[in-house]
């Protein structure tokens, strides 16, 4: 194997040029499987956020919940969804299912500072303007929390893609998986191309999801940037 | 269900026969592994996150320490023991620990590091002055007026980087090593999903008990000036007197030990989310 295909690190062109259409694959599936947990987390922990928010007495067992369920190794929590869900232990479901337990729990929190964080006087002028509750909620408390809850959104992403991989350890193939097949191949002596291809993809991608939630953010809130300007 | 059940109520899981070693062996192995790497990186993060909030000098290496934690753990963990198991020859589990054991160490620096220094430099710049204004030597002011302060985020560093190495080294039984992670990687290769479950139970068990006694200790060492804890009895006048000082402590955390938000940094710097990533 070394002596093939040479054991060198820099060698991961070659690599990937031998296993284009795999090392692809592989990208995709880490990218839905990072993705996807935080679009439903987003979803499940705003309203949980806003309740936590509206309600004082909710915050401090909602910050503790969720600081207790971020304890949990995620291996375990891998293997212990097929349990929970009925699903196969090889089924991604439980993967998108275990990290959307993290992205709520670490977005809830997000979601409620985030609101607190709308500055009184807006809230109230938009009151003072008969607002009702959700429109006050849609068009001022929700785009003024845009930056804060972007914040947390990007390290629940990054987090998510160095926690997919972790997945490939017990079969469920995404860019993990390269750390795998290196640490296979890496019987008779090291064998880095995989392994170092795999930290590559899994850096570059956790980057870029990173820099598309910052430029979201930033379309989203025009108004920070005229301000930023003057 | 029943089967994790099941497996977790058989007293021959928990004390192992000759040739497997029960649960309490693998725990107080996976204790062993976690304490042996904590004290390594906690021996040159601490010293170190102090010097350097202290001086303010070389803020660089507390960014670079932080970009390590944009590395996806396993690879990391794979990386290392490809590199390092064939440098060491002999016997027993010299060849998973040492590559394990650095890989801990590394991924538990970080959270150590960035946390001591942002606790440190965190410190209102008035309890500084005024220290120094007392006549306190630089020595003096780091250690009565700039580590009390800082101890609620070193706390908060050194439980994301625990939990994070507790999370990694169950993933380093993928590789070889003992530990909890043993029966997880064990129960899915012989399918079975009690063991496996149940390895997994006692994963999170072991995380949450950890997380505990850390906890107690924070509480215990933590001056009640600086944690804002006071008893109902203590009067107002302290109180408002703790208020100069108090800092709400940051959150900490991860489950994959530290890549949660709760960090010692600002969120802005997310792909170097200092504080708690759960990568592990």
């Amino acid at each position: 194997m070394n002596s093939e295909n040479g054991s060198a690190p820099w060698d991961v062109f070659g690599y990937f040029a031998d296993h284009r259409a795999e090392v692809l694959d592989l990208l995709w599936a880490h990218t839905w499987l990072s993705v996807l947990p935080v679009v439903i987390g987003l979803l499940v922990a705003f309203p949980i956020g806003w309740l936590a928010r509206r309600y004082r007495w909710a915050y401090a067992p909602v910050v503790s919940v969720s600081g207790l369920l971020y304890t949990i190794p995620s291996l375990a929590l891998f293997v212990v969804m097929p349990t929970l869900l009925g699903t196969q232990i090889l089924d991604p479901v439980n993967v998108v299912a275990a990290l959307t337990i993290y992205t709520i729990a670490l977005l809830v929190r997000v979601v409620a500072d985030g609101l607190a964080a709308v500055p009184e006087d807006a809230v109230q002028a938009a009151t003072a303007m008969g607002f009702t509750r959700l429109q006050r909620l849609r068009t001022v408390e929700l785009p003024l929390a845009v930056p804060v809850i972007a914040a947390g959104l990007r390290v629940a992403m990054v987090a998510n893609v160095s926690l997919v991989a972790i997945a490939a350890t017990i079969g469920i193939p995404q860019l993990g998986q390269l750390f795998i097949t290196g640490f296979q191949l890496s019987v008779t002596g090291p064998y880095y191309p995989p392994i170092v291809l795999g930290i590559v993809l899994s850096v570059a991608l956790a980057l870029l999801l990173d820099r598309s939630i910052v430029l979201g953010a930033r379309l989203i809130t025009p108004w920070q940037r005229a301000t930023a300007a003057r | 269900m029943n089967d994790v059940l099941l497996w977790l109520n058989d007293p021959q899981n928990w004390t192992g026969t000759r040739v497997t070693p029960g649960i309490v062996a693998q725990a107080t192995a996976h204790l062993a592994y976690t304490a042996v790497a904590l004290s390594i990186a906690g021996v040159i993060a601490f010293p170190l996150g102090l010097v350097l909030g202290h001086t303010g000098r070389a803020s660089w290496l507390v960014s670079v320490a932080n970009g390590l934690r944009a590395l996806p753990t396993v690879g990391l963990l794979i990386l290392l023991y490809v590199m390092v198991s064939p440098l060491i020859s002999g016997r027993g589990d010299a060849v998973y620990l040492v590559p394990t054991e650095i890989a801990l160490v590394l991924l538990a620096l970080p959270a150590i590091l960035a946390n001591t220094y942002a606790g440190v430099r965190n410190v209102s710049p008035d309890a500084r002055d005024a220290a120094r204004g007392m006549g306190m030597t630089g020595r003096q002011v780091l250690f009565r007026v700039e580590l009390p302060n800082a101890l609620p985020l070193v706390f908060s560093g050194l439980r994301s980087a625990a939990l994070q190495v507790i999370a990694t080294a169950t993933i380093a039984a993928y590789v070889g090593l003992g530990g909890l992670g043993r029966y997880v990687y064990d129960g899915l290769a012989s399918r079975d999903f009690g063991q496996m479950a149940g390895g997994a139970v006692l994963v999170a068990a072991l995380a949450l008990l950890v997380d505990l006694a850390l906890s107690l200790l924070q509480r215990a060492t933590v001056s009640r000036g600086v944690s804002g804890r006071f008893s109902r009895r203590s009067t107002r006048d302290s109180r408002s007197a703790a208020v100069t000082v108090v800092r709400p402590e940051p959150p900490r955390g991860g489950p994959d030990g530290g890549r949660s938000p709760r960090q010692a940094t600002t969120p802005a710097a997310a792909l170097t989310p200092s504080g708690d990533h759960p990568s592990g």
